[in-house]
């Protein structure tokens, strides 16, 4: 197990070091480097002064050079302004040693981000608490609400109930946040006036029922429908074994049959589901985020991404990746833990 | 300025009347289907089940308006009207007389006409786009399913690593305006588009390798058309001009078989275990097949089933996707009639004006659960059998 989990470990670092790398040359390219200098000088800079621009930031040094050095293991070279001799920092709001160092993500040092003028840490850690929030409520909502339709659904297989609860939730997988999110805002917002169309004030002054609710219920439906879809397949298989026959009938009424025999083995499979979910939800937040206006990971990521900033891009990257990864690694585990069945060789 | 109205009751009808082309192309599909359904095998059987004839209702009613959309749509897409800015539903224009059924959008377009020319556009990318990534899952998740051992650990890495991918980051690294100028858009084109070359070829040679009267003919079809396709979309240099993809397109294609292929490799792959293990791939095997032999026409066509099931539910995907694109305005032009990017223009304005937003929104949820009660449905009845 031990040796299992070190394996995936081991995995996990060189499929986090190859997708950097992607990332890395994906933003390094010409056209998305000239964007960069242009958000950061002005529109009607000369090319010359783009040119002079990014190599007075390094941006014209050797590719894996620079990539070494974001990754923390070649030195970052001070940059020394030609005209005075002085040593000043390449961006203004970003502090840098005057001697040569090591400062990457192996020694914890994110960079700078170009488009929040700040270091790409006092951005990133806030804005992940913010949606760390987020997916709390999320789970909160969606995990109870999904398993109750999967077990309720596939109790009784065939039955209305069955049926009524599947289309309900084939119909949930087939809206996809940006729908589901307009729908809700039109009724709740716009018609009832209930709740508050925006979550922009849950940064500002807190999180309150009017303005979370829509984006968590947004975030929610869509993954609702899939995770019991998968419970009621799972419940519906165990409701057939054997174990829940003999327990029928040896007198134990049908609730208790269902509480207390086929439940415990029924909820093996959706934990894995609902931990795959995580990726999913990564995309949902960037959504909802951006529809509700809430300052998280998903609008840190989108505004990274849509201004070239490239530290700020690779931090999202490397989180957003390593959560991917890391919640595969636990459905794995989990499962075999859950599982007696399953050895893992 | 004031704008007369109609009421409700006539938008309704008006709505009905407009799409009676599919109306009739449904009634004919319907009747011929239901009236031969003990023929028709797969497709017969999804009339037996409720879930199963809404799916394919649904799924027939966007495809039919795709085709008939500009008999259907009163005005251009793209058409400004001025003084139809932000009209209600039911507004009717002053010069054609014609009726603005669901109202205009913020520059004055008919928001019922993109709709129903929306369709065409996801309709056409999202098929042909989940096309191209099963050919590209299938023909490399058939080997490292068959084989396992290194082909098998290199593959799967590579396709977890783009899953690993949280799907929108893959889009903003992929579909950016500035891609267009690098040579990366065209290069996955180009190996994209090959898959199907090399898929076809392969599954001809193998089966008539010892028939070369049915053989060449059959490779000399798939190399001129899939060539000639080929250079169409990733050279845009079609000799007779007839296929062609703008640049835009060709880039979200890219990205949206780049997104989904891996999903399909993993499916191909896991069916491949499972079914090696068979008597008859066993028997193919000893009979001296090759093993591309055995995988194509022996496991292939014995994994249909669920790659059906996985068809559908990947097309409404791709449209999600699709719509997840135009969301975050990547890729397609802004003016596109597209429904991802009707919801983005509309859900900007959500505060002052509701309706330009719900024709969309409905348009692509409807659509997307109308191929998912298919694939609900035809599991239900691939698990009959």
């Amino acid at each position: 197990m031990l040796m299992f989990v070190l394996r995936r470990l081991g995995t996990m670092a060189l499929t986090m070091l190859c997708l950097t790398l992607v990332v890395f040359f994906m933003v390094n390219l010409e056209p998305n480097l000239k964007k960069l200098a242009i958000s950061q000088l002005d529109m009607r800079s000369p090319p010359e002064q783009i040119e002079s621009w990014l190599e007075k930031n390094g941006y014209r040094d050797n590719f894996f050079l620079r990539y070494g050095r974001w990754l923390g293991v070649v030195q970052k070279q001070p940059y020394t302004d030609p005209a005075t001799g002085e040593t000043v920092p390449r961006f203004s709001y970003c502090d840098e040693p005057a001697q040569p160092y090591y400062g990457g993500i192996l020694q914890g040092d994110f960079g700078c981000s170009t488009k929040f003028k700040r270091t790409v840490s006092y951005k990133l850690w806030p804005a992940l608490a913010a949606t760390g929030t987020l997916m709390f409520w999320v789970m909160i909502t969606m995990v109870p609400i999904s398993l109750l339709i999967g077990i309720l659904a596939g109790m009784r297989e065939g039955t209305r109930t069955d049926r009524t609860l599947s289309v309900a939730s084939i119909a949930t997988t087939a809206t996809p946040e940006y729908v589901s999110g307009v729908i809700f805002t039109v009724i709740f917002a716009s018609w009832l006036g209930w709740l508050n169309g925006s979550a922009a004030s849950a940064t500002s002054s807190g999180i309150s029922f009017s303005n979370f609710t829509l984006p968590v219920m947004t975030m929610a439906i869509y993954g609702i429908g899939y995770i019991a879809r998968m419970t009621r397949a799972s419940m519906v298989e165990v409701m057939t074994q054997q174990y829940i026959r003999t327990a029928r009938l040896k007198g134990l009424s049908f609730g208790q049959v269902v509480v207390k025999h086929a439940l415990r083995n029924a909820l093996i499979a959706p934990f894995t589901v609902i931990m795959l979910q995580f990726p999913w939800l990564l995309t949902g937040v960037v959504i909802v985020e951006t529809m509700f206006r809430y300052q998280g990971f998903g609008f840190t990521l989108v505004e990274a991404a849509g201004n070239n900033d490239i530290d700020l891009l690779l931090g999202c990257s490397l989180v957003s990746v390593f959560v991917v990864l890391f919640t595969q690694l636990i459905s794995d585990v989990g499962y075999a833990y859950l599982n007696p069945r399953i050895r893992v060789q | 300025m004031q704008h007369e109205y109609v009421g409700a009751f006539q938008i309704i009808l008006g709505v009905i009347l407009r799409f009676w082309p599919v109306w009739l192309a449904l009634a004919i599909v319907l009747g011929v289907s239901i009236f031969y359904k003990k023929r028709l095998g797969l497709y017969g059987q999804l009339f037996d089940s409720g879930v199963g004839i809404a799916g394919v209702v649904i799924c027939l009613f966007w495809l039919f308006t795709a085709i008939f959309s500009a008999t259907i749509a009163p005005f251009d897409p793209l058409g400004q009207i001025v003084i139809m800015k932000d009209a209600l539903p039911g507004a009717i224009e002053p010069e054609s007389g014609q009726i603005y059924l669901f109202g205009g959008d913020k520059l004055s377009r008919d928001v019922f006409s993109r709709m129903v020319f929306g369709s065409r556009i996801v309709l056409i990318i999202a098929p042909a786009a989940t096309a191209f990534a099963i050919m590209v899952g299938t023909t490399l998740g058939l080997p490292a399913g068959y084989y396992g051992g290194r082909i098998d650990t290199v593959l799967s890495f590579l396709a977890n690593l783009v899953l690993a991918f949280p799907v929108i980051l893959l889009f903003y690294l992929l579909v950016t305006p500035g891609i267009m100028d690098t040579p990366i858009p065209y290069g996955l084109a180009g190996l994209f588009f090959l898959f199907p070359i090399i898929f076809f070829a392969t599954l001809f040679y193998t089966r008539f390798k010892n028939r070369p009267d049915r053989l060449y003919p059959l490779l000399a079809f798939t190399f001129i058309f899939g060539g000639w396709i080929y250079m169409g979309l990733v050279f845009d240099a079609d000799p007779l001009g007839i296929v062609s993809i703008n640049p835009n397109q060709l880039n979200i294609f890219v990205a949206v078989v780049f997104a989904s292929s891996p999903g399909v490799f993993r499916i191909v792959r896991g069916l491949v275990m499972d079914i090696k293990t068979r008597d008859y791939v066993a028997a193919a095997q000893t009979r001296g097949e090759s093993p591309w032999y055995i995988m194509l026409w022996e496991i292939l066509p014995n994994a249909r089933g669920p790659l059906i099931v996985d068809a559908c539910l990947r097309i409404g995907y791709t449209t999600i996707l699709l719509g997840t694109l135009g969301y975050f305005g990547l890729g397609l032009a802004p003016e596109s009639p597209d429904w991802g990017t009707a919801i983005k223009d509309a859900s900007r304005l959500l505060r002052s004006f509701i309706h330009p937003a719900l024709p969309p929104t409905i348009a692509l949820m409807s659509f997307v659960l109308g191929l998912n009660l298919l694939a609900d449905a035809l599991r239900e009845q691939s698990m009959k059998d």
